[in-house]
């Protein structure tokens, strides 16, 4: 069924016919007619969001909780290179959205219009696609082929650029069934020779190790499936990376922790020390590998990944499978089980008793105490009374406290953890928590902050306020710019040049400024009954929790080190980081 | 298409070489990559040897098929082993990609490029210029009384060379086409023939 419509309606039709429920979006002149268009019906629900960069952070936790592409409509100029932060994010974290642009009309383009910038030009190394649509037929079908290439293979932001005269004339409707498709068909299936070569390997192994990572969840459940399949039929030991936490359940057996940077001891020995590691939908990120040369030195390597410029990228491997997680590890497991289902019983049982010895170290010990409330302990104390919630989110800012919620907070259901790995961008949380809650209502979701990163993209408590997203800011405040605060401590000699959170507000008045629940707590004895309050309040909560100032993030591989040399909390930090160290990032 | 030859180590395909160790030589390749002609796609390409920090020795571009609008272009670029592994992975997984082929390790294959040589001079300069363009099999293609201009083809060396003769007769102006480049014998119409496109050749149309 094809009708004659304009560019505006074709734009919330084809919205509607991909699934689309709801957009995070700011309203502006070269997006008027696609505004006029969302006023007039009622099946996608407009999100006002306060600030662009907050409309593509609320799409991409959108998109992350539910596994569907989240989706942002912002105007041109300004609107657009707001945008640009959220959509390098998305990028970096192969996370599927999909951002609509206004653009000056077509004849104007080129001429410095008002509130005009050169969008696809701007945006081009930082979506996986992008289109300026000149002619309002081709609009329906550019969208169409938008939402495919957002969500097949890896998955990454794109980004469709619609001059205001293209919105307004009309064109004949495309159908997504009509839409001409494109011929990016990323290959799903993996090699079965390398198949069969990696499940071999998986018989003779005596300390293997799965490392896991983001691709896990972008292949979708299944692959979530598969992976505690496997982990249970063999009895490898399970690590993932920061982005993949909630894939292997934290409370499953197997389970050794986060790995690298500020991962676990136990999980960073276990992949030093392994002799096959095999690694599922993860990108040897340099916060995994530290140094690359002294990068697990006798194992042998496989990985599953869907894009073959992952492989081989920073670490050379022995099996590379290129393809989707679930079709790879369900052809893994048939061969493997076709095979006899074997494993180096004995071997593995020794690695067990090994990696157990690791665990001894309690890498995650920290020195309680009584008078100031330790981040670590506002972490656990969150864990303990929200672990039981059926419909726990979290989303994160940048920083330590990052690190403390990855280290201390427990997920046993991917989809669950929203966070900013690949740019680590302050400022994501907050609106990811938006884009969160708008996508399951009565569901539990805490933004885990540092107040530096809060402050970042806090005008969205208009929005939280206006849409009465119950969305919990649970803020860490340190009055430091904490990682960096570290970081100048072990390599800048204590030298604390602007690290400092100075003149914050007082974020109790700031939310009650906003018609917002505040609470703020300094005691440790009064923490629990704060976190109580802050749960049971039906409605947002900014909730100021004043920590430790000086507290430092430990376990740490320092930059520049390999696996076995990390600094545990009761170490001595100085001169941790050689000066070859020091250039690192 | 016929099958292609692959060197171990050397495709995308050598994902599953056995590679030990990767050597920090530099190595120069000639790559075709056949992309849908859509705005920005040669943008695209430039961006992203520019934004990953990848050399372009070489660089030619033109549609190929008018109806499939396919182009093709031709690049020449240095790098180690793995960077070159890594060009051709980033590239084959642009979504206007087609088809990436390294025509340096898939069998043999010929270059040409095609130059303008503006030589001015007179006397004895002038008839060595014209001698020695004889010998290369340049054409005259312009010519007053103090200056010719000179169209030679051939793979780039041989135009280094003829232009290095050239300098100490006169030359004044050099244009030069890039490289384009071709596999040797019967097979391949790539890029043209849209139905024998297949993901196949270069392991899937890649993420
Ligand atoms: C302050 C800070 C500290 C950090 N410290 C750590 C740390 O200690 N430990 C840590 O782990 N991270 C840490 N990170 C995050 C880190 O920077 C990276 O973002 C993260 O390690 C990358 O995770 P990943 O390897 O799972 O890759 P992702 O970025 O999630 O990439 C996924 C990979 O899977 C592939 N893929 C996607 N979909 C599929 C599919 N369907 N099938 C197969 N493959 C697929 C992709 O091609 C890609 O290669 C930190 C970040 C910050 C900001
Ligand atoms: C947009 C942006 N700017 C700068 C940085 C560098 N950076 C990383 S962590 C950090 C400090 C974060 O402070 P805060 O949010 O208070 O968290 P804490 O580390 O104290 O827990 C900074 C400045 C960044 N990641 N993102």
């Amino acid at each position: 069924m094809s009708r004659q419509m304009t560019g505006a309606q074709m734009v919330v039709k084809a919205l509607k016919d991909q699934g689309v429920d709801t957009i995070f979006g700011y309203p502006g002149g070269a997006v008027l007619p696609i505004y006029d268009e969302i006023f007039q019906q009622n099946d996608i629900r407009h999100v006002l969001v306060r600030h662009e960069q907050a409309a593509v952070h609320a799409a991409e936790g959108y998109a992350r909780s539910t596994g569907k592409p989240g989706v942002a409509l912002v105007t041109s100029g300004p609107g657009a290179t707001n945008a640009v932060t959220g959509l390098t994010d998305a990028l970096m974290d192969s996370i599927p959205i999909v951002v609509l642009t206004g653009q000056v009309p077509t004849f104007m383009i080129g001429n410095d219009a008002f509130q005009e910038a050169d969008t696809v030009g701007i945006t081009r190394p930082c979506t996986k696609h992008n289109w300026l649509v000149k002619e309002t037929e081709k609009l329906p079908g550019v969208i169409h082929q938008a939402f495919h290439v957002a969500t097949k293979g890896r998955p990454g932001p794109v980004l469709v650029d619609i001059p205001k005269d293209v919105q307004f004339a009309s064109a004949r409707y495309t159908s997504p069934e009509k839409a001409p498709v494109g011929h990016y068909q990323p290959r799903t299936k993996g090699d079965a020779t390398a198949i069969a070569e990696l499940a071999r390997m998986m018989e003779t192994a005596e300390r293997p190790i799965l490392y896991t990572g983001g691709g896990v969840i972008n292949s979708g459940d299944e692959a979530t499936r598969l992976l505690r399949e496997l982990a249970g039929a063999t009895n490898f030991p399970v690590t993932s990376t920061l982005m993949g936490l909630g894939a292997y359940p934290a409370s499953g057996d197997n389970w050794l922790g986060m790995l690298g940077m500020h991962g676990l001891y136990e999980a960073n020995m276990a992949m030093h020390g392994c002799d096959l590691m095999i690694c599922v939908g993860a990108r040897f990120d340099d916060r995994i590998t530290g140094r690359v040369d002294a990068f697990s030195p006798n194992s042998k390597k496989a990985h599953i990944d869907i894009d073959p410029s992952s492989i081989n990228k920073v670490i050379h491997v022995d099996v590379p499978i290129i393809g989707d997680v679930a079709s790879v590890l369900g052809d893994l497991l048939e061969v493997w089980k076709e095979r006899g289902a074997k494993t180096n019983e004995e071997g593995i049982a020794r690695w067990w008793s090994q990696i157990s010895e690791w665990k001894k170290t309690r890498c995650l010990d920290y020195a309680p105490s009584k008078e100031t409330i330790k981040p670590q302990h506002a972490v656990e104390r969150l864990e303990a009374l929200t672990r039981d919630h059926p419909k726990r989110y979290i989303t994160t800012e940048v920083g330590q406290h990052q690190m403390w919620a990855a280290q201390y907070l427990h997920f046993n259901e991917p989809n669950r953890w929203m966070t900013s790995g690949g740019l680590g961008t302050m400022g994501y949380g907050f609106p990811a928590s938006v884009g969160v809650q708008m996508a399951h209502p009565d569901a539990l979701v805490i933004n885990v902050a540092g107040e530096a990163s809060w402050l970042m993209n806090m005008q969205e408590m208009g929005t939280v306020a206006q849409y009465r997203l119950p969305v919990k800011q649970f803020i860490l405040n340190n009055e430091r710019l904490g990682m960096v605060r570290q970081w100048q401590e072990l390599l800048h000699g204590e030298r604390y040049s602007h690290s400092w959170s100075e003149s914050l507000p007082d974020f109790v008045k700031l939310a009650e400024s906003f018609g917002i629940k505040g609470l703020t707590v300094s005691d440790p004895a009064d923490l629990d009954d704060a976190i109580r309050e802050m749960l049971d309040h039906d409605g947002p909560v900014i909730f100021d929790c004043l920590v430790e100032k000086h507290e430092n993030c430990f376990p740490m591989i320092p930059s520049g080190a390999p696996h076995n040399e990390m600094l545990l909390g009761n170490a001595s930090t100085k001169d941790a980081i050689g000066s070859k160290g020091a250039v690192l990032v | 298409m016929s099958p292609l030859k692959i060197k171990k180590g050397t495709s995308k395909h050598s994902a599953y070489d056995l590679r030990s160790n990767y050597a920090d030589t530099q190595e120069t390749h000639t790559l075709a990559v056949i992309v849908d002609n859509e705005a920005g796609v040669l943008a695209r390409v430039i961006g992203l040897f520019s934004g990953r920090g990848y050399n372009i020795d070489s660089l030619t571009v033109a549609e190929i098929d008018h109806q499939g609008h396919r182009s093709r272009i031709t690049v020449v670029t240095t790098g180690t082993p793995q960077v070159i592994e890594q060009i051709k992975s980033q590239l084959s997984r642009m979504v206007p990609v087609y088809e990436v082929h390294d025509l340096t390790v898939e069998g043999p294959s010929v270059e040409r490029e095609l130059a303008l040589l503006k030589v001015v001079g007179e006397g004895e300069k002038r008839v060595e210029a014209l001698r020695l363009a004889d010998i290369f099999r340049a054409n005259v293609v312009d010519s007053t009384l103090e200056s010719f201009v000179f169209e030679i083809t051939g793979p780039p060396e041989k135009i280094d060379a003829f232009a290095e003769l050239m300098r100490p007769l006169g030359l004044e102006e050099v244009a030069r086409t890039g490289v384009a480049a071709l596999s040797r014998g019967g097979s391949g119409s790539l890029g043209v023939a849209s139905d024998k496109v297949t993901a196949d050749v270069t392991g899937g149309a890649n993420a």
